[in-house]
């Protein structure tokens, strides 16, 4: 089963999801992020979905569980690049993801990501620009 | 609500058996109202819908059917989804529609949600025998 | 044999008929040769002539049965080509009416010697003929008003104009009454927007909106609430003193959302949002350094 590729940056993972996953897939994205968070002991987290244009509640939930234990883990959570079809379609829905940040795209979203850890404290959260799978 | 009457475009029929039965219900609904030439709104929202009831089909249901059908009437084209399952049923159908969402815990059938996305909604359930949601949007 | 005898006259006359069709048609002067040309008209007939065919082949006369769906389809795409293109009630019902005189005569012809058979088969003829045309100017009005729909949306567009303010800020000055529809339309354009222009702050301002219920309160909430979705922050002015009463004794939680009464005070946190501020020059020699400033980070 293929798997979600989880990039890593400095103290930060990125996700980018560019597939329409089936209820296991994105269980095993859940379960993958978790541990890696707690395994690189990342402080920030960016899940780009630009490319999904359908989200429905499981993905939605999907995104609540990520943040929540991303936090628990003490780790800050972004989701970036939601497409304005599927915003008013969650929005019908009844879903705001409250306590979930959002940004328009990933550049802003690592700038979001960067000024909060920076305001937390945290020392500078990249080693370099590169990405490598984590 | 207006019913829908034929004259019937195309009629596909999709198991319900495991997730990736419910990733080519979304994929055929796309197609479905893409043909229909929905506006992107209206196909995602179309789209979740059906996801959401496909999915209580499979979780809740055990497994079902979904009928997918593109309408004609009056010049006016429409996509409608029947979604049934032979699961245990609902027995309290008002109180399923108002479980609404709370985005951690999930509680519910996510059937208020999908109600609220569509133009035509119509549930019937019977304990022990099975629950059928009928879906439809016109362009 | 009855009901064959029609399908049999028709079908063997298929092309005289399509000539007397057409004969008939510019007679009554609905030919519009300025808004559909004679060869698709033509085809039109033909077009419509072929599906009757097809379903008098089956031997009902009702043109509701499954065997006529093509025909229903045809009627309908022709109805909807003519309510666009501007064509009179009258003239597209005179379209399908013109039909009743080539098959009465082509029915005397082939039938002058059994009056009776005459008779009935052109009360068949009248009554298929009536229903078509019914079926037609159904269909007609109802594209004209959806044409009418659509004519109102676009209008509605343009009367939500989406304002650049500045980088990265949106203004969205709302006028008259904010139903669901508008709504719409008014959270899709501007979404769109909120991408294609790289958006931080979008501002709602409600000045000219008159009145506030629970509904209109639940739309702006809506909008709010996708673009925060998107990563976007929200603004709500232009609240008058009134509408901030209103809010509160209808109970809309609107803690979540900056509201401000005038624009420009909502502009001012805009631009805050944007590490942005306004200072006034003081001299040539000092305008390089009072010009807006982002501080960097």
């Amino acid at each position: 089963m293929d798997r979600i590729p989880i990039l890593r940056m400095g103290s930060f993972l990125i996700v980018t999801i560019q597939v329409d996953m089936h209820d296991r897939l994105a269980l095993a994205l859940q379960d993958d992020l978790t541990s890696k968070i707690a395994q690189t002991e990342a402080k920030g987290v960016l899940i780009d979905i630009s490319a999904l244009e359908i989200v429905d509640s499981f993905i939605g939930r999907m995104l609540a569980n990520i943040s929540g234990m991303a936090r628990i883990l003490d780790a800050q959570t972004v989701v970036t690049g939601m497409q304005p079809a599927v915003a008013i379609t969650l929005v019908e829905l009844g879903l705001s993801l409250p306590g979930i940040r959002t940004a328009l795209n990933v550049e802003r979203g690592m700038e979001l990501l960067r000024t909060s850890l920076a305001s937390a404290g945290e020392p500078d959260a990249e080693d370099d620009d590169a990405a490598f799978e984590a | 609500m207006r019913k829908m009457t034929m004259p019937l475009l195309r009629r596909e029929v999709l198991p319900i058996r495991t997730e990736t039965d419910v990733v080519l219900v979304r994929q055929a609904v796309r197609r479905l109202t893409i043909e229909q030439g929905f506006g992107l709104v209206d196909q995602t929202k179309l789209i979740t819908a059906a996801s959401e009831i496909a999915r209580n089909a499979l979780d809740y249901g055990g497994g079902g059917e979904a009928q997918l059908e593109s309408h004609l009437e009056g010049g006016k084209k429409g996509v409608r989804l029947i979604f049934e399952d032979k699961g245990p049923g609902i027995t309290d159908i008002a109180q399923a529609m108002t479980d609404g969402f709370t985005s951690g815990g999930g509680l519910g059938h996510g059937l208020g949600g999908a109600k609220r996305l569509v133009e035509h909604f119509e549930i019937t359930s019977t304990p022990g025998v099975g629950t059928r949601v009928v879906l439809a949007r016109w362009k | 044999m009855p009901d064959t005898l029609i399908v049999d006259l028709i079908t063997r006359n298929e092309s005289q008929l399509l000539i007397e069709w057409l004969k008939t048609i510019a007679n009554a002067k609905a030919t519009r040769e300025d808004l559909i040309k004679p060869e698709d008209l033509r085809a039109q007939c033909a077009d419509v002539l072929r599906r009757l065919v097809q379903g008098l082949a089956s031997g009902s006369q009702n043109i509701t049965d499954a065997a006529y769906v093509e025909l229903r389809d045809v009627l309908d795409s022709v109805s909807r080509s003519r309510a666009q293109q501007g064509f009179s009630p009258g003239e597209t019902a005179t379209f399908v009416f013109s039909l009743k005189e080539p098959i009465f005569h082509t029915l005397r012809r082939e039938l002058d010697k059994r009056p009776e058979v005459l008779a009935n088969e052109t009360w068949n003829a009248t009554l298929l003929i009536d229903k078509m045309a019914l079926h037609t100017m159904e269909s007609f009005q109802r594209s004209r008003e959806e044409v009418i729909r659509r004519q109102q949306d676009a209008m509605l567009e343009l009367s939500t104009p989406v304002v650049k303010l500045w980088d990265g800020i949106l203004a969205l000055p709302l006028i008259g009454t904010l139903d669901s529809a508008r709504t719409q339309i008014v959270m899709e354009s501007l979404l769109q927007r909120v991408v294609t222009d790289g958006t931080d702050v979008v501002i709602l301002d409600i000045t000219g909106v008159p009145t506030v219920d629970t509904l209109v309160a639940q739309h702006l909430l809506k909008t709010v609430t996708a673009a925060r979705l998107m990563g976007t922050d929200c603004i709500i002015s232009g609240i008058r003193p009134q509408i901030a009463q209103t809010i509160v004794h209808l109970g809309v939680d609107l803690s979540a959302v900056i509201t401000k009464s005038s624009l420009a005070d909502a502009f001012k946190i805009a631009l805050a949002r944007r590490d942005l501020m306004v200072v006034k020059r003081k001299s040539a020699a000092a305008a390089a350094a009072t010009t807006p400033t982002q501080s960097a980070h």
